[in-house]
């Protein structure tokens, strides 16, 4: 039962920092609550590796405390920390059967024999390894041997959090799927806090409760999948969650207005006046932004693209490009269309950050 | 499986391969093959012999096959205290190598180097270092109180030729075991940590095992060149005192060379051969196909 702390966490892989751009993970405050599954999702060299790392012990973070509940643990050992890792590719201890590997973590923590048997019988059940129990792990195929990590990773039953790093990698699409839900059964069964690196957003928005988008280091959004998608706090956020990601137009935002190209759009609230030189955007997710007939935005249609169970439309407003959805029913003769776009679901971005707008 | 096209020409592309072989191997060794099989008695005139001397050689009681017997039992007493020190001291010393850092490449070459000192220079050096007046190892051990004379006795001479084989061939064990050592993922290391394993648990359920491969290929390396040893005892012992260190290429070359005794030397290197291959076969099939049981 705990709750994770980190209380200014940042990391450096060069011994001395000489600046902003050393950091692989920029001074980062969080808490990571009991219970929940979280999703760390950003692209590749992102910092999610170096985060997870520092929790586990791995890596001895360059600046800042990491809490246990309140217990400062940010210089004990990997060993003497109560974590479960698992890693991207199946760590096997080929020597052992799939059981031996199941009941290791807790021999070496002196278990009592008894406790282990029903312990490790448990955790092979829920992931559907018991047919296999007796068998020499060597042998057995990649999305087993990662099943077998996986239930190393689980088979504490005292730990504070287990920490996923893209565990399913070198697994089936097909089994993906199948594992994945497993590991929601799992995390709802034991009640404990997860944290799992992706760089799948459907794996992030499918597993976890609070998804934690980075980029470059730092922390942009962390929010349900909900917030995510519907206000993005990020221009990163919006592009990087959904497919395809945001629209993203330059505008100039006045009061209740914005203008795009000439054209004038209605905001639904009141935006401040935007500081001098800041780069100012309107973005809107190509789910919200449609395609009619009647009044609107006249847009150019440049290509129709039929995703069987939605249309999705790449069109051009003036000199910018985005794509918008095309619903069913409508068809376009020509090139010439009009544009929707629901005030409530157009975000007013300053700099890359979104601006909340004064509702009246 | 079997659509594929039926055409015996192609065992013509073989042929440079077992023209190759036959006048790198087969044909000088048909030369011995005849000597073992023939009797001469000078003037270059040779009468045929049949298997005697091979009856001879395998007989024991006969005065060429008790030292041929005592040989053999000499190398394999050899070859299997060199492994048994070489081995487990190879691996220990990969284990204390830096893997990163700027230490890795020097300590590399300073493991190395005896490796790259030719046989005759290592036994030179080595009879030297063992003399009993100026020789620092023989000198040193004497003072300490410890009779210790490599010509004279035995005990002294086998500790010396097994001491320099150790010295000579542990880094080969060592730098195979290390580049077997790197190849391992930090996240063995990592699941271990995580998993609270002790070091000692680490060695037998992630390096050991990940190991195997590179320690099959040093043991066999290791046998056939401790079988085949030559040059160094040559240098240091001379194959004494008395018969002491006779290992059996030194008793070959004195049969061929020095009593220029060509059937029975011919007879001695073909079953020389024969056992260094087939005890090179027997170990390398069983390892293997206990890794095949295994994997099963």
């Amino acid at each position: 039962m705990a709750r994770i702390t980190l209380d200014g966490i940042a990391h450096a892989y060069r011994a001395v920092p000489r600046g902003d751009a050393d950091y692989a993970l920029k001074p980062l405050h969080h808490v990571w609550e009991h219970g929940l599954a979280y999703a760390l999702l950003g692209p590749s060299g992102c910092g999610k590796t170096t985060l997870l790392n520092i929790i586990s012990g791995l890596l001895i973070p360059t600046e800042g405390r990491l809490l246990f509940d309140e217990r400062d643990v940010t210089l004990l050992p990997t060993e003497q920390r109560n974590i479960a890792q698992v890693f991207q590719f199946p760590v096997i201890y080929d020597t052992m059967t799939v059981a031996e590997n199941l009941a290791f973590p807790l021999k070496n923590r002196r278990m009592e024999r008894r406790a282990i048997a029903a312990r490790v019988a448990e955790i092979g059940e829920m992931l559907g390894l018991t047919a296999e129990m007796g068998r020499r792990a060597r042998g057995l195929t990649a999305d087993a041997r990662q099943k077998v990590s996986l239930g190393r990773g689980l088979v504490r039953p005292d730990v504070s959090a287990v920490l996923f790093d893209e565990p399913l990698t070198v697994i089936d699409p097909a089994l993906k799927w199948e594992l994945r839900s497993k590991l929601k059964i799992v995390h709802r069964t034991l009640d404990l806090l997860m944290i799992y690196v992706t760089h799948d957003q459907v794996e992030a928005l499918t597993f976890a409760d609070r998804v934690v988008v980075m980029n470059d280091g730092r922390v942009l959004q962390i929010g349900t999948p909900t917030e995510l998608f519907e206000r993005p706090d990020h221009t990163f956020v919006g592009y990087f969650i959904g497919s395809p990601g945001m629209n993203l137009l330059p505008a100039q935002v006045m009061g209740r207005h914005a203008r795009v190209d000439g054209h004038v759009l209605d905001l639904g609230a009141t935006y401040p006046a935007s500081p001098p030189g800041g780069r100012v955007q309107l973005g809107v997710r190509p789910e919200y932004a449609t395609l009619a007939a009647g009044d609107g935005i006249p847009v150019q249609v440049r290509r129709v693209e039929d995703l069987g169970r939605r249309r999705l439309a790449r069109v051009a407003l003036g000199p910018h490009e985005l794509v918008a959805t095309l619903p069913p029913g409508l068809s376009i003769a020509g090139s010439e269309a009009v544009l929707q776009v629901e005030p409530p679901n157009l975000h007013v971005y300053v700099d890359d950050r979104r601006v909340e707008g004064i509702a009246a | 499986m079997n659509d594929k096209a039926w055409n015996n020409r192609a065992w013509f592309f073989v042929l440079p391969v077992l023209a190759f072989v036959l006048f790198s191997s087969l044909i000088p060794m048909m030369t011995v093959v005849n000597y073992s099989v023939q009797d001469t008695m000078g003037q270059n005139h040779f009468f045929w012999n049949g298997a005697g001397w091979f009856q001879n050689l395998l007989d024991p009681t006969t005065d060429i096959g008790g030292r041929f017997a005592r040989a053999i039992v000499r190398n394999f007493v050899f070859s299997a205290a060199i492994l048994a020190i070489e081995i487990p001291l190879g691996i220990l010393v990969a284990l204390s190598l830096p893997r990163r850092g700027w230490a890795v490449g020097p300590t590399l070459v300073i493991i190395a180097l005896p490796m790259l000192i030719p046989w005759n220079v290592v036994g030179t050096i080595w009879q030297i270092f063992a003399r009993q007046d100026i020789g620092l190892l023989g000198a040193v051990v004497n003072k300490i109180g410890i009779h210790y004379n490599d010509t004279e006795d035995p005990v002294s001479a086998w500790a010396t030729i097994v001491v320099m084989d150790v010295w000579h061939w542990t880094s080969m064990v060592a730098l195979l075991c290390y580049a077997g050592l790197k190849a391992i993922p930090d996240a063995y290391y990592q699941a271990a940590r995580i998993d609270a394993a002790r070091r000692w648990s680490v060695f037998l359920n992630i390096e050991l095992p990940k190991l195997r491969k590179v320690l099959i290929i040093a043991v066999l390396l290791r046998f056939m060149e401790s079988f085949m040893i030559y040059t160094e005892p040559m240098v240091v012992t001379g194959g004494g005192p008395g018969e002491a260190t006779s290992f059996m290429s030194l008793d070959l070359v004195k049969i061929a060379l020095g009593q220029v005794d060509l059937g029975n030397a011919a007879a001695y290197s073909l079953i020389y051969n024969l056992i260094t291959l087939t005890v090179c076969w027997i170990f390398f099939t069983t390892m293997t196909q206990l890794e095949a049981r295994k994997g099963a």
